[in-house]
């Protein structure tokens, strides 16, 4: 009788042991959507459990400096969230984050949050804007910062 | 930072988290330690009280038919037009004012004024109507709860309020049904060292040159030269409101 349990125990926990990897891999690949720029990255803007808990601190921190304040090009900004995390159709349009399956909803979706930032914040990335062009939306990632201050600040 | 304390911290995640994968890095790469990149934050300082933005307008040298600025504006913040005059927002709109007696016309443009006291701050119960340290009189759709009350407030009709749903809005310009909102003076060029507003160029493009924006607490800007070299005017002056909008032969 005591021999069985034991073997039903290891069994378990050879069972837990090869199904860890699948459903790691699983979980890893709802983190991001399928042809968006973040598929290519190693990693967000912090490591990702940090950022799957605590987005909603970071951005709302962040939009209060921005707004009140005028400090642009921080580290949290949804605008970049969008910019990586949107996917592209088959023609390279990016397809809104809040559409069914895509990055923001399938979660928000999941845990039934309705974030509402998506009432004022464009939902895909912006092509050709005036924010593009002026070279304001400073990246994080990647670009180097080419911005010239106001005389006198 | 987090205020979710009912759920387990990242730290307990990680610990688990990060047990198990160094079990797993010490057999793939001996002696690699991975330090986290420095995170890369190049915020810029932000608005600052050295600076209060301001705006000339040149009522001789505004157009008549002349719509540039206006859809400058209207392009710039993603302003579209729904066809419907009533309750589509505008920002920046372009006024006649005719003596009735002399049929003299005066033609200017009209927006938020920018006004040091500004009577939409006052009046607003949720602190979204505010006046950033640089002067920019600003809406922080983030806390308005599109009463508006500062629509009433504003005695130059400066402000909008936004009546239907909106997407693919500027990235520049984040803006949404039941908020309330009018000219930022192009804050995010301000903030990105642009010292030239939306309306300011097209106007400029168009050889009006009848808008000049600048910093008001800099003696040696074009703005301020022009301001003390030239008689300008406030519109409704008798208010006391301090309007960081000027107007000239007006």
């Amino acid at each position: 009788m005591r021999s069985s349990l034991i073997s039903n125990r290891l069994l378990i926990i050879l069972l837990a042991a090869l199904l860890l990897p699948a459903m790691q891999a699983f979980a890893e690949s709802r983190y991001v959507t399928k042809n968006s720029k973040a598929a290519s990255m190693e990693s967000c803007v912090a490591p990702t459990d940090v950022i799957r808990r605590n987005h909603m601190d970071f951005l709302q921190h962040s939009r209060d400096d921005t707004v009140r304040d005028g400090v642009r090009g921080l580290k949290y900004s949804l605008s970049e969230c969008i910019d990586c995390h949107a996917s592209r159709d088959a023609k390279g349009q990016g397809v809104s984050v809040t559409a069914e399956g895509e990055f923001c909803q399938a979660c928000h979706g999941y845990v039934a949050v309705s974030p509402a930032c998506f009432q004022c914040h464009r939902t895909t990335p912006e092509e050709n804007g005036s924010g593009n062009s002026l070279g304001y939306r400073l990246d994080a990632h990647s670009r180097a910062l080419d911005l010239q201050q106001p005389a006198g600040r | 930072m987090s205020n979710k304390s009912d759920q387990p911290s990242v730290q307990r995640r990680q610990f688990i988290g990060g047990t198990i994968a160094a079990a797993g890095a010490l057999t793939l790469a001996p002696g690699v330690i991975l330090h986290a990149a420095s995170d890369g934050d190049k915020a810029t300082s932000g608005a600052s009280s050295k600076h209060r933005w301001g705006m000339l307008i040149d009522a001789n040298k505004c157009a008549d038919g002349c719509s540039a600025c206006v859809d400058a504006c209207n392009s710039e913040h993603g302003l579209t037009d729904l066809g419907r005059p009533e309750t589509d927002a505008v920002w920046i709109r372009p006024v006649k004012l005719r003596d009735k007696q002399t049929g003299h016309v005066d033609r200017l443009v009209m927006m938020c004024q920018h006004c040091e006291h500004p009577p939409c701050v006052d009046v607003c119960p949720t602190n979204a109507s505010f006046k950033r340290i640089d002067g920019v009189v600003l809406v922080d759709r983030h806390r308005c709860i599109g009463c508006r009350y500062c629509m009433m407030a504003c005695p130059y009709k400066a402000r909008s309020f936004v009546h239907e749903a909106l997407s693919e809005q500027s990235v520049a310009a984040p803006r949404g049904k039941g908020c309330v909102e009018s000219c930022t003076l192009c804050v995010h060029r301000i903030d990105a060292g642009e010292m030239q507003t939306a309306c300011q160029e097209a106007c400029t493009k168009e050889g009006h040159g009848a808008i000049v924006f600048g910093d008001l607490k800099d003696p040696n800007s074009e703005i301020s030269r022009m301001l003390k070299s030239h008689n300008s005017v406030q519109i409704r002056a008798d208010l006391e409101l301090n309007t960081g909008v000027r107007y000239l032969n007006l």
